[in-house]
């Protein structure tokens, strides 16, 4: 089918770079500006819902916008795997606008116009990079995406937020301006091109193995995104972002864009017959099961709230790499909607997390003893989104974490159905006894008696546990876009 | 007979260097050298609007007899190759005036007129088409060049001024004889094209090479004859950092271009890997030294040359991206660093510091100037969307045709690059606001962003859309792969 030829992707990235635009030009005007992110996110959604049914029907919204060098041109392609990307992107980011408004007045954060600036500036490029429809609009998309994270990393200009910001572009920056760059110029090089194509653009590649190889090692490294370990330290150092941040940027858009340039790279720059020809897909599963695991052991260590959920994150990301690299069709499609499932109940989680922090002041969870009578919508959305987490049906962790066992025997490993069974004992190991000590903990730690739910800030994150469990229940339209990819 | 337009370009300087000497008032003085300058750069615009882009073949060619007894001519003419950098230097020129506006307060008449002749000759060493002529320009550069550090520069000026003239000198010297080797082998001419179209033999082409080699390497630089560069740099006034590293490096590839690569092929193929060694050496040697450093002008200075490592293994890449990532990374070198010496001499005439250390937290007190310094520490580092991504990728994608243990060397230099420029940035712009409590701080003026922005647009556009940069050069680079290739192939 030829792609439809269609604005449309551009006007979505355009929405939100306008909207960082309006924020700074609405710097003293607090209440207009505030208006302006939800507006944004409203019309970016509106955008990226219009073109569903053409690519849900099998087809593509294209548009190129100009040469860049002979084989690489600045250009959007809407296909499946990039409308999951997006369509959660752009929803999560409706209710995180309003989150993040409860939480920063309510905090009375400093320099908020630069946060919602850059807030905004990050969902242009998770959209861009979303529907880049080569490796070289992704990455300028994928660096845009790092730097404008930087300065909401260190946010609070204090000394922990240095250190945890430094080590987030250090490890980041680094991975880019050295595997990655290595990778985009050794397939330019072989393949003079940077497209994506479905199979594969180096599938007929005139390469040696132990090149293809090192190429493919140098693109899983170098998009750090993904936090397979060991790139992952930087994603626990971010946690020293306001927890808006850490919620729809470090469990959503920038992890997830992480780990689909992965799947981009393994579906249409290597393309599934050349990974199980070089046995690529093998021994990435062993090296994400590894990460899968050993993030899930150190998260049972934490006790900082947000540093649990974290590591829990580094290991979710990898249950997506795991999914596309057994190779399997089942397992492929588990893996492109746990992108979707891990964002919606992540998103909660960290939602909550950031909830007690503004109700309470609370990061630690052995303070958080009883405190779910005090705030009982959040306690009770943490619970539901740890269901998610631990893959607990209806919820939409259940969902993807089925296909995802279901693709591992198809795929005859049973080593990988086992790493799957094991992290989930570990999901709920880390995360029940957070709800249990919440609702069931000693009576009262001092000073709860004037915690109490904000509106602004538990509505959204009581949206994102239904939503949970609403994907639970209706995964039609992620199982189709995923089918969509594997075909 | 056609218009003369490279000899008004080229003269256009020198004329005005030539009012300059006849004016009293330093305003007058300095609004006049900005005149000629901007004039110029019309005329090297118009030039490249002209530009045929299909044809490798010299064009607005000029030749009139000058001393016609050993066959020498006034003989100009551009192919895609020096019309990108007529235009650099154009570019350039102008905005080193206005970066020497408050900057030189003394013997501002006598500054302007070095500035204005160095530009005409730069200009001349692009044009020519006579190797006499070429040689001529080539080495009066040094005198004003020389003037503009030893007179204008900083506290150790007269010993950087002495380094800088040695060196290149010293390097000239060995180009002088291997152009008299070249005019007597080359049947008494020193028409460039004549000589270019000479089969030589390959012994003959190897001397030359290495005759060639240490002219050129000097100027480039190249590790090991880099150290005048970081004194030369230091020490001179901003306008001369600019045109040092904008334009002055650029000569040293620019000759590799001219003469090593047409004019002894089998030579060039031969000693290539030496050359990509060498350029990986000062991509990463270059680097580790910028790493080192906690003086803001030295660290873009030790970054220059890291930075040249990139465009010296791209053309001894020998093969098509290669060339033309070299060339373009050329061109993006002498945006990209120029700026950044001007942010360095911004700063400068804040603070009168140059010490890192002393610059934390600038954002706070001046946001134009540390995004516009964002920005081009961003396109130093060659992050995706400037221009220097787009050179890097078409010089590495050449390096690893070529090397794959050479190209790897790069990515260290690249990343090394990331680390010490971020690093920059991070301690200069970020973090609480000492430099407001020690310096009276101010944002950058009308006069400063005329200088910025046309600087700041050139970032974008090449690493957007470099398509008209590299159509101006690729007839020329294809048409120099072929001479190269072919006469070697005919061996």
């Amino acid at each position: 089918m030829d792609p439809v030829i269609s604005i449309r992707p551009l006007l979505a990235v355009a929405v939100a770079g306008l909207a960082a635009l309006a924020v700074l030009l609405l710097n003293k005007r607090e209440k207009l500006r505030d208006v302006v992110s939800p507006l944004a996110a409203v019309v970016m959604f509106a955008i990226v819902a219009s073109m569903a049914p053409t690519v849900l029907s099998g087809g593509t919204v294209a548009l190129r916008l100009f040469e860049i060098l002979p084989g690489i041109d600045f250009a959007f392609r809407v296909d499946a795997l990039g409308m999951v990307f997006a369509t959660v992107s752009s929803l999560l980011w409706i209710v995180a606008a309003i989150y993040s408004i409860g939480y920063m007045r309510h905090l009375k954060e400093h320099a908020q116009t630069r946060f919602f600036a850059c807030f905004a500036t990050s969902l242009a490029a998770a959209v861009g990079g979303a529907f880049a429809a080569n490796l070289f609009t992704l990455v300028i998309f994928y660096e845009v995406l790092s730097l404008v994270t930087y300065p909401l990393v260190y946010h609070h200009e204090d000394e922990a937020g240095w250190a945890g910001s430094r080590k987030y572009l250090v490890y980041l920056m680094g991975a880019s301006k050295s595997v990655l760059l290595a990778a985009l110029a050794l397939t330019y090089h072989i393949s003079g091109s940077l497209d994506f194509v479905p199979g594969g653009l180096l599938a007929k590649a005139n390469a040696s193995a132990a090149l293809l190889t090192a190429v493919y090692f140098c693109y899983l490294f170098g998009f750090a995104k993904a936090a397979v370990m060991p790139m992952h330290a930087w994603l626990p150092a971010a946690m020293v972002a306001p927890t808006p941040v850490s919620a729809l940027l470090h469990a959503v858009a920038v992890v997830k864009m992480g780990v689909f340039c992965v799947l981009r790279v393994v579906f249409h720059v290597f393309g599934t017959g050349l990974m199980s020809g070089l046995g690529l897909g093998i021994a990435t599963a062993y090296l994400v099961s590894f990460t899968i695991l050993m993030a899930s052991i150190y998260a049972l260590t934490r006790d900082d709230l947000k540093a649990r959920l974290a590591y829990s994150t580094v290991s979710q990301l990898s249950y997506v790499v795991l999914g596309a690299v057994l190779l399997s069709p089942v397992a492929m499609v588990g893996g492109i909607i746990h992108i979707a499932a891990h964002a919606f109940s992540k998103i909660t989680l960290f939602f909550c997390a950031g909830s007690i922090y503004c109700a309470s002041g609370k990061r630690n969870i052995s303070d958080m003893a009883g405190i779910g009578r005090r705030l009982p919508w959040t306690m009770g959305a943490f619970f539901v989104a740890s269901l998610s987490m631990i893959g607990v049906p209806p919820t939409a962790g259940f969902v993807s974490k089925w296909y995802l066992t279901l693709g591992s025997v198809q795929a005859g490993e049973i080593a990988f159905l086992i790493v799957l069974l094991a992290s989930s004992v570990l999901n709920a190991a880390y995360f029940l006894p957070v709800s249990y000590v919440a609702f069931f903990g000693g009576e009262g730690s001092e000073g709860l008696s004037r915690v109490r739910e904000i509106p602004l800030v538990t509505v959204p994150l009581v949206a994102t546990a239904i939503l949970s469990v609403l994907m639970g229940i209706f995964p039609g339209y992620f199982l189709a876009l995923a089918e969509g990819v594997v075909r | 007979m056609a218009f003369p337009l490279l000899s008004l370009i080229v003269f256009l300087p020198a004329a005005g260097a030539g009012v300059l000497m006849c004016l009293r008032s330093d305003d007058a003085v300095r609004w006049t050298a900005l005149v000629f300058t901007v004039l110029d750069l019309a005329l090297a615009v118009a030039m490249l609007a002209a530009f045929d882009t299909t044809t490798h073949e010299m064009q607005f060619t000029e030749t009139h007899p000058w001393v016609p007894a050993i066959g020498i001519t006034y003989a100009l003419g551009v192919d895609g190759i020096s019309a990108l950098f007529v235009f650099l230097t154009a570019l350039l020129g102008w905005i080193s005036v206005l970066a020497s506006w408050v900057a030189i307060d003394r013997k501002v008449k006598e500054f302007m007129v070095s500035l204005l002749f160095m530009q005409a000759l730069m200009l001349g060493v692009f044009c020519a088409l006579d190797l006499f002529l070429f040689y001529v320009c080539w080495e009066a550069m040094l005198i004003p060049m020389y003037l503009i550090i030893g007179v204008w520069g900083g506290d150790g000026r007269v010993y950087a001024a002495f380094k800088f003239f040695l060196y290149t000198l010293a390097g000239s010297l060995l180009f002088l004889i291997g152009v008299i080797v070249l005019y007597f082998h080359g049947g008494e001419t020193f028409d460039i094209l004549a000589l270019t179209a000479q089969d030589l033999p390959f012994r003959v082409q190897s001397w030359l090479f290495f005759a060639f080699l240490i002219a050129f390497a000097v100027k480039v630089p190249m590790v090991p004859v880099h150290t005048w560069l970081p004194d030369a740099h230091v020490q001179a006034p901003t306008a001369g950092s600019i045109i040092l590293a904008g334009v002055l490096l650029k000569m040293g590839a620019y000759g590799f271009l001219r003469f090593s690569l047409p004019m002894l092929p089998e030579a060039s193929v031969y000693f290539s890997p030496l050359m990509l060694a060498l350029s990986a050496l000062a991509i990463v040697y270059g680097g580790l030294l910028a790493l080192a450093q906690d003086d803001l002008k030295k660290l873009v200075a030790y970054s220059s040359i890291s930075h040249m490592g990139f465009v010296t293994m791209g053309i001894f890449a020998l093969n098509l991206r290669g060339l033309e990532g070299g060339i373009l990374q050329m061109f993006n070198h002498g945006v990209t660093t120029g700026a950044l010496f001007l942010f360095v001499g911004l700063i400068y005439e804040r603070t009168h510091s140059r010490s890192i250390a002393d610059y934390g937290g600038l954002m706070k007190v001046a946001p134009v100037y540390t995004a516009f310094l964002a920005l081009f520490t961003l396109s130093s580092m060659a992050l995706p969307g400037t221009n220097s991504f787009v050179g890097e990728l078409l010089v590495l994608s050449g390096g690893f045709a070529a090397n794959l243990t050479v190209g790897a060397a790069a990515v260290l230099g690249a990343l090394l690059s990331a680390a010490y420029l971020l690093g920059m940035y991070r301690k200069v712009a970020l973090g609480p606001a000492i430099v407001a409590a020690r310096y009276k701080i101010w944002d950058v003026n009308a006069r400063e962003m005329a200088a910025i922005v046309p600087l700041a647009v050139f970032v974008l556009w090449v690493g957007l859309y470099p398509k008209p940069f590299l159509n101006v050069i690729d007839a020329s680079v294809k048409h120099l792969l072929t001479q190269v290739h072919d006469k070697e192939g005919g061996q």
